[in-house]
């Protein structure tokens, strides 16, 4: 090992300093003690990137506080929406722990929304309000106004990590590979990006909070962290992928006319508090003919309204923009300044005013499903390596039920970090240089930046072929032509890696970050080709029917291969 | 592909419309790595009405120069509050700066380290990489 590569030691490594992996970090280093060091490594900057800052709208828990409530009742809704591939432990661990994750967090001043009409309090007896949102038996949402759920959730892990002294926050630093001995996970090796340079992670036990893989697509809701980076790291790691052929597309991203300063999915709250109507190119209402209901109660499920708006736009009823309209131009100002807020200002800043036109929205990719096989404890097949979060697959099955991503990020990170702790407890670690040498000299190698291959453009190809051909609507033609297309890009890529060395080396991360996105856009492909039927966020034209022969997982093995599971 | 839709969400896939006059945003572009003068160097960036700062930028690395040096993660909605830059001496977020059709100076903050071209160091310092073990 060269000299100068920096080395950091930590007990427990948490990878992604999102909701998941902040909740991780604060558990972990809560059961080890404080002299213990967990370090908590982002590619951004520490509670900034992710998804979860990103998340305007609601956390489904049930905390009875709106109307009666029980977690089974939460339980059974997340197993019908999962279309009967959700991984039964994994979606009662989310629901029987949630309302614990969302008490503890009030206690640290997030300000859930109460019945008082403002946010609250610590120690608030308060009732909290809790949202109806589709696919719920009943009002189980909370949320923080206005559109401020996920901002409050971030600042408050963060102000709870600072207090830590056993933890310690890195940002500007991107895993590349993690590091194996003995088939167990040892740590990894990352690239510090301000500095260009390489650095060895030596940790007893790594948590994986990478989020999911939305920046796969040209349309998405995600932040430019979330290319699939912890699916890649485990995979190649030896922890299999389970349900990569679902992504969920939010059928209501915003599309047009331009905004900027807010969130592509920021009129779901409008649409829990005051309904809407969304209407085809022609302004009249659709989504009835799709054999559900929308007349100004928001209680379509969201795999029935990407397939009702994709259709009428493939039938050549959509809006300008190839959406649909969406009508808040029925309901008062008053009304829409109290569901809204200042985001009402925000938007008239815009040149957007609700009261007087309809706004253009589609679908747009928003979560993933899929991904790392683990257990109720966290645990992948790999020793010593854990998951958290959306990283995580199986809990949401097929089309996971709204508001079940921030509940999972803060139940499943909680528990990876407990199990990593007692990982970190019980076991010594004994590493050898080997593993280490050979990734970091994997990141060192390389030639000059400009090399007549641009990494950022061919994010935006990957991008555009994998939203026309790998979307919510798919084909074996369509799959095929997306393979063929993949393979090329990575053999394009193949002879163009900058090497490391240079500050703040954004051609380098791309070059990275699009290496990840291949791999995991062809296990998305290739679990999509293979799965063939229609079922939840996977919809394949050429088998329109969801098949009972078809209620088991396809699961990724290290080798590439594709298994079937029951 | 004449009724391929508009990826407005990206910023960066736009159709644009036929038999118009071309707008341009010109971009003055200061560059250096910590320790260099700064150099300034000239984009001429495709201007659509409602466009941000932050994406002429990402326009800019996909289709001219990827080595330019900039910092997000949201990408649009200003929640990471990472992209902060100068847009003529002015301090804002490059993702709710709107882009203008004509002469635009961008630099990166003055107050903080350069790391290279349009980042800069804003993380807190128990934030950041030890400097060294």
């Amino acid at each position: 090992m060269k000299p100068s590569v920096k080395t950091i030691e930590a007990d427990v490594l948490v990878i992604g300093a999102g909701g998941a992996g902040m909740y991780a970090a604060i558990e972990a280093a809560r059961q080890l003690g404080p002299d213990a060091r967990v370090v908590l490594a982002d590619r951004s900057l520490i509670g900034r990137g992710g998804a979860t800052i990103m998340a305007q709208m609601t956390v489904a828990v049930a905390m009875g506080h709106q109307q009666d409530d029980h977690w089974e009742h939460h339980f059974n809704d997340t197993l019908t929406a999962g279309r009967g591939l959700c991984d039964p432990a994994l979606a009662r661990l989310l629901c029987e722990q949630g309302p614990a994750a969302i008490r503890e967090l009030d206690d640290w001043g997030v300000g859930w929304a109460r019945q008082d009409g403002r946010n609250g309090t610590p120690g608030s007896t308060v009732p909290m309000r809790q949202a109806h949102a589709p696919g719920h038996d009943r009002p189980r949402c909370v949320y923080v106004d206005f559109l401020n759920t996920g901002p409050a959730v971030s600042k408050t892990l963060r102000a709870q990590l600072n207090r830590m002294p056993n933890i310690q926050r890195i940002g500007d630093l991107l895993v590349t590979q993690l590091i194996c001995e003995a088939n167990a996970c040892v740590g990894a090796v990352a690239l510090d990006i301000s500095a260009g340079t390489p650095v060895r992670l030596n940790a007893k036990a790594t948590v994986v909070a990478t989020g999911g893989l939305t920046r796969l697509y040209a349309r998405n809701s995600a932040s430019a962290n979330m290319g699939g980076d912890g699916y890649a790291l485990c995979l190649a790691a030896g922890a299999p992928l389970i349900d990569m052929e679902f992504v969920q597309f939010f059928p209501i991203g915003h599309l047009a006319p331009r905004l900027i300063g807010m969130d592509p999915i920021m009129w779901d709250p409008f649409r829990y508090k005051l309904g809407g109507r969304l209407l085809n190119g022609l302004h009249e209402e659709f989504v009835h003919q799709y054999g559900a209901s929308d007349a100004g109660q928001y209680v379509v499920t969201r795999d029935l309204a990407t397939y009702a708006i994709t259709k009428e736009v493939a039938a050549g009823r959509g809006s300008p923009h190839g959406g649909a309209w969406l009508s808040f131009e029925h309901i008062s100002e008053a009304q829409l300044r109290a569901a809204g807020g200042p985001v009402i200002d925000r938007l008239l800043a815009n040149g957007i005013d609700l009261t007087r036109q309809a706004i253009e929205v589609a679908p747009i990719a928003h979560y993933h499903m899929g991904g790392v096989q683990a257990d109720v404890h966290m645990a992948t097949r790999v020793p010593g390596l854990f998951v958290a979060g959306e990283a995580v697959g199986g809990a949401n099955g097929a089309n996971r039920l709204s508001g079940n991503a921030i509940t999972e990020a803060l139940v499943f990170g909680r528990v990876a970090g407990e199990s990593a702790a007692q990982y970190a407890k019980t076991h010594e670690q004994c590493v050898t240089d080997t593993a280490f040498v050979a990734a970091v000299n994997a990141l060192v190698q390389g030639g000059a930046a400009v090399s007549g291959f641009n990494p950022a453009a061919g994010i935006e190809t990957l991008q555009a072929l994998m939203q026309l051909d790998v979307g919510p609507f798919r084909t074996a033609e369509g799959l095929q032509r997306a393979l063929t297309q993949i393979s090329a890009l990575q053999t394009q890529m193949q002879h163009a890696k900058p090497a490391a060395g240079v500050p703040y080396d954004t051609a380098l991360v791309d070059w990275l970050d699009l290496r990840t996105m291949l791999s995991v856009a062809d296990c998305v492909t290739r679990a999509a080709l293979q799965r063939t039927e229609s079922r939840g966020a996977h919809q394949r034209e050429d088998f329109p029917g969801m098949e009972a022969t078809w209620e088991r997982h396809l699961r990724i093995t290290s080798m590439g291969q594709i298994e079937s599971s029951q | 592909m004449g009724a391929s839709p508009a990826y407005y969400i990206d910023g960066s896939d736009r159709v644009k419309p036929m038999n118009q006059p071309k707008q341009i945003a010109q971009l003055s572009i200061s560059r250096a790595t910590f320790g260099e003068t700064a150099r300034i160097e000239r984009f001429d960036v495709p201007f659509e009405s409602g466009q941000s700062v932050l994406d002429a930028l990402r326009w800019i690395r996909a289709h001219q120069d990827p080595t330019l040096a900039i910092r997000y993660a949201c990408t649009s909605a200003n929640t990471c509050k990472e992209c902060m830059l100068q847009v003529d001496g002015k301090t804002v977020y490059a993702c709710t700066a709107r882009l203008e059709p004509r002469a635009m100076h961008i630099a990166p903050l003055p107050n903080k380290r350069l790391v290279r071209d349009l980042v800069t160091e804003i993380a807190p310092p128990d934030e950041r990489m030890p400097t060294m073990r």
